[in-house]
């Protein structure tokens, strides 16, 4: 059986600890896929901190990690790499965070994860780290899915740092490896020098770059580090140079010396990268044989995922299984929340009327119960689906299979400029954009996330609906084309198709435009298909949710409040006797800032065929699509509509007349309303998301400007265009 | 020959990686150095990408970048006994034909 090395400190050369008061800082690494986050999940016990990366819109996971004597660490888990070398700013964090550059801590010691199935792949981290001189502790997870027992002691020996075999899932070794995490907090150690053998003519090329180096690169959180270890780090970093400093990469924070430097030798850079790959992979090989002996000249074989696969990735069933599980999580997000969204909206709704019935009518019951209450529940109404949602793409990745539906849609996807790990966020957006909009978090990289984030808001998202239904039931009449199709599913389907073509054709567009990136060559592992762990899946709802209730959720309340007072102020007072009081509040509504509003930009939305009730409306419906509804049957007082249907909203729309007694609103206003609901960012949680997601206003600002434009010259040309054919 | 035009099922070692700088540095670093051996274990339904076998992790990559990893057929233990399973098994079927005529 493998057994840990916790208690012989024998062999490790003891360096005394910096003197400081705080907690230590304890940073988790490791390739994707090793089970890094169930590791960090076990050890930390509690709700991690979602925060990010400085400079970057990479999440960074912080939670305390209890030591065995009760003092706490702080740990922080590293975005899976694997390696250290980077072209890009989102790759530089691995190194940056175990250095202790660019803003981030200085850690006390790096706990490697590695999977034991991929032993030598994920030992060539290591051997990065061993050369950087980092104190470390060495977590063999994944140890139940080998059959044969690697040699623990061997690697302990081999890289001069504690090594513990560990298994996640189960919890198993856990507790070994918080002991050796608090020995080696303890008596902090360096590992051995590293016994890479690398050619002699790359040490010449190393010597030229090391003294480029800047000395803020070789911090340690220990007093007593010998200049040996100075120079060896430097000579590492010299090496990481070598292979990551590019004319055109994208790192951030280079030293000019350090890049002009490598640059020099950037023509020989193809050369480079091999000797030195293929020295440390030499070394890995010579240890694999001595771990193993001749058993491991053949790879492991995974026959159960090699079975699934030969399923789920089948060129026809492959697809079957595909659609049916992308069904399920759609249908999830659009029918099984509905009943909890209903319980919330009529729970707001009984709430407001508790505090309209209780307390007097006053301009404070009314933004409590309008701004303050509405707003919560316009926060609160979106937990539904980002629960559901995030609990479907915690099964997909847990379990293997969303690195299969990026293999399956690749080929689609890269057409229009995505990544294939878009299709679900996409997907998605065809119920609500705001849980779509966060599941982008599943891409690693900052352009496919952004790109994916501008589009989603296009897919024609559930709130939609009843605005459709409305224009479509009032303005288009229930007879059938050519006598066979309805007219109105036709146009219904039509919106859909519409909005599509939107989508895709924008992606296309803004990929090669306002968010062009490089071309990224696709390199997918496919881990094996593992049973999820629901404990890790419930935790990244729960943290996912309280995080967008925190930072989206303010905003969204800000704006509902802000909303409600300019439909509110200036105030109208109780209706006279005499006067219905649906009526009464129609015409305060005209009255009030968002009926002026609407009044003032008349102007600028009469090309499309909208008037200024149209216009209030299109205010109103910022709060969400679907208020539009309610919205307008507040305009034309006649309260709030009872069901979908909303039959009398209907029938005042079709009688509606212009001032020459023709009606105001003929099917191409429809169809330009339509078209205009279909582009248009009429959704402030959609923009409040976007912020949150992307630390900035840029973005959502951008996100407004360009659907808001977009949607205004298809409008104008669906209308003005209808017109010159004679149509409305 | 290069790695997109291999059949599923070939097992082949790895030559040379050639291709963009950063691509090709990290398929280095994922182990594919020359010398390694590696299978094409699949295709994507859609043609492309393709799934690699090395090391013991399935790795996927695009037809147009498998253009740029050289590979040599392998004639491996598993590749040179393949005739001989055949043949055994063309020898059990035909003595299947015999008992059947006999009886």
């Amino acid at each position: 059986m493998t057994q840990s090395r916790v208690e012989p400190d024998a062999g490790f050369d003891h360096v005394a600890p910096a003197t400081s008061g705080s907690e230590p800082w304890v940073v988790l690494v490791g390739n994707p896929n090793v089970g890094k986050t169930s590791l960090f999940n076990r050890l930390s016990g509690e709700r991690a901190r979602v925060g990010n990366y400085p400079g970057v819109t990479i999440e960074r996971r912080e939670a305390k990690l209890r030591l065995p004597d009760k003092s706490h660490a702080r740990l922080v888990d590293v975005p899976g790499t694997y390696s250290l070398s980077a072209r890009s700013g989102e790759e530089q964090i691995a190194l940056s965070s175990v250095l202790g550059i660019a803003s981030n801590p200085t850690p006390d010691l790096v706990v490697v994860v590695v999977d034991a199935g991929q032993l030598i792949r994920n030992l060539y981290l290591v051997v990065q780290l061993v050369e950087m001189r980092l104190p470390m502790v060495l977590a063999i997870n994944m140890i139940d899915e080998v059959d044969q027992p690697i040699s623990v002691d061997l690697l302990s020996e081999e890289f001069g740092v504690r090594c513990v075999a560990t298994n996640a899932r189960t919890g198993q070794g856990v507790e070994n490896l918080r002991n050796a995490i608090a020995k080696a907090l303890e008596h902090p150690a360096l590992p051995q020098r590293a016994k890479v053998d690398y050619p002699a003519r790359l040490h010449e090329r190393v010597e030229l770059i090391a003294g480029a180096v800047p000395d803020e690169w070789l911090h340690w959180q220990l007093d007593s580090v010998t200049d040996g270890d100075r120079g060896a780090r430097r000579h590492a970093l010299a090496l990481w140079g070598l292979t990551s400093i590019e004319a055109d990469d994208e790192l951030s924070d280079i030293p000019p010396a350090l890049r002009e430097k490598c640059l020099a030798l950037e023509s020989e850079g193809a050369e480079i990268d091999l000797e030195i790959v293929q020295a440390r992979y030499a070394y890995l090989d010579a240890l694999a044989e001595r771990l193993h002996g001749e058993r491991d000249l053949h790879p492991p074989k995974r026959p159960f995922s090699e079975r699934i696969d030969r399923w789920l990735l089948h060129p026809v069933l492959g697809f079957v299984v595909f659609i049916a599980i992308m069904l399920v999580v759609f249908q999830s997000l659009f029918a099984w929340a509905d009943p909890a969204i209903g319980l919330i909206e009529s729970g707001v709704a009984g709430l407001q009327g508790f505090i309209r019935s209780t307390f007097p009518d006053s301009i404070l019951r009314d933004l409590v119960t309008e701004g303050v209450v509405g707003g919560v529940g316009n926060v609160v109404v979106f937990l539904p689906q980002i629960l559901l949602l995030f609990f479907f793409i915690g099964l997909l990745e847990d379990s293997g299979y969303m690195a299969r539906v990026a293999y399956l849609m690749d080929r689609i996807m890269r057409s229009l400029g995505l990544h294939g790990r878009a299709f679900v966020p996409m997907l998605s957006g065809f119920a609500c954009a705001v849980p779509a909009i966060m599941a982008t978090r599943t891409m690693e990289r900052q352009r496919d996330r952004l790109l994916t984030m501008l589009v989603i808001p296009l897919m024609t998202c559930s709130a939609r609906l009843p605005v459709y239904t409305l224009i479509i039931g009032a303005l288009f009449p229930p007879s059938k084309a050519f006598g066979l199709v309805p007219v109105q599913g036709l146009l219904m389907v039509g919106m859909y198709v519409f909005a599509m073509v939107m989508t895709l054709s924008s992606a296309a567009i803004l990929g090669r435009t306002t968010v062009k990136g490089r071309r990224i060559p696709l390199i997918l592992e496919l881990p094996p298909y593992r049973f999820p762990n629901l404990r890790s899946i419930l935790r990244s709802m729960l943290e996912r949710s309280l995080a967008f209730l925190k930072e989206a959720g303010s905003v969204i309340l800000v704006c509902t409040v802000a909303l409600w007072a300019l439909l509110y102020f200036p105030r109208a007072g109780e209706a006279p006797p005499n006067v219905d009081p649906v009526v009464h509040q129609a015409e305060a509504l005209e009255n009030s800032y968002a009926g002026r509003l609407g009044k003032g930009m008349e102007p600028a939305i009469k090309p499309l065929g909208f008037d200024w009730k149209i216009g209030v409306g299109l205010i109103g419906s910022f709060a969400a699509r679907e208020v539009f509804v309610s919205t307008m049957a507040l305009v034309y007082g006649v309260g709030e509509p009872e069901d979908e249907e909303a039959k009398p909203l209907r029938e005042k729309i079709r009688a509606e007349t212009k001032a020459d007694g023709k009606p105001a609103y003929t099917p191409l206003v429809g169809l330009s309303l339509l078209i205009f609901f279909a582009i248009a960012c009429q959704c402030m949680s959609t923009l409040a998301v976007v912020r949150r997601e992307t630390r900035s206003w840029r973005w959502p600002l951008f996100m407004f400007a360009y659907m808001t434009v977009l949607a205004y010259v298809f409008s104008f040309a669906v209308y003005q265009g209808g017109r010159l054919l004679g149509f409305g | 020959m290069t790695l997109d035009t291999a059949r599923i099922g070939e097992h082949l070692r790895i030559q040379q990686v050639a291709g963009e700088r950063a691509f090709r540095r990290r398929l280095l670093e994922l182990g594919l150095v020359p010398g390694t051996r590696v299978e094409l274990k699949r295709i994507a339904p859609l043609g492309d990408p393709i799934e690699l076998l090395v090391r013991g992790c399935s790795l996927s990559i695009r037809r147009a970048e498998a253009r740029s990893i050289h590979v040599a057929r392998e004639v491996s233990a598993e590749s040179a006994a393949r005739p001989v399973a055949t043949c055994c098994d063309g020898g059990e079927s035909l003595q299947l034909e015999e008992e059947g005529s006999a009886a």
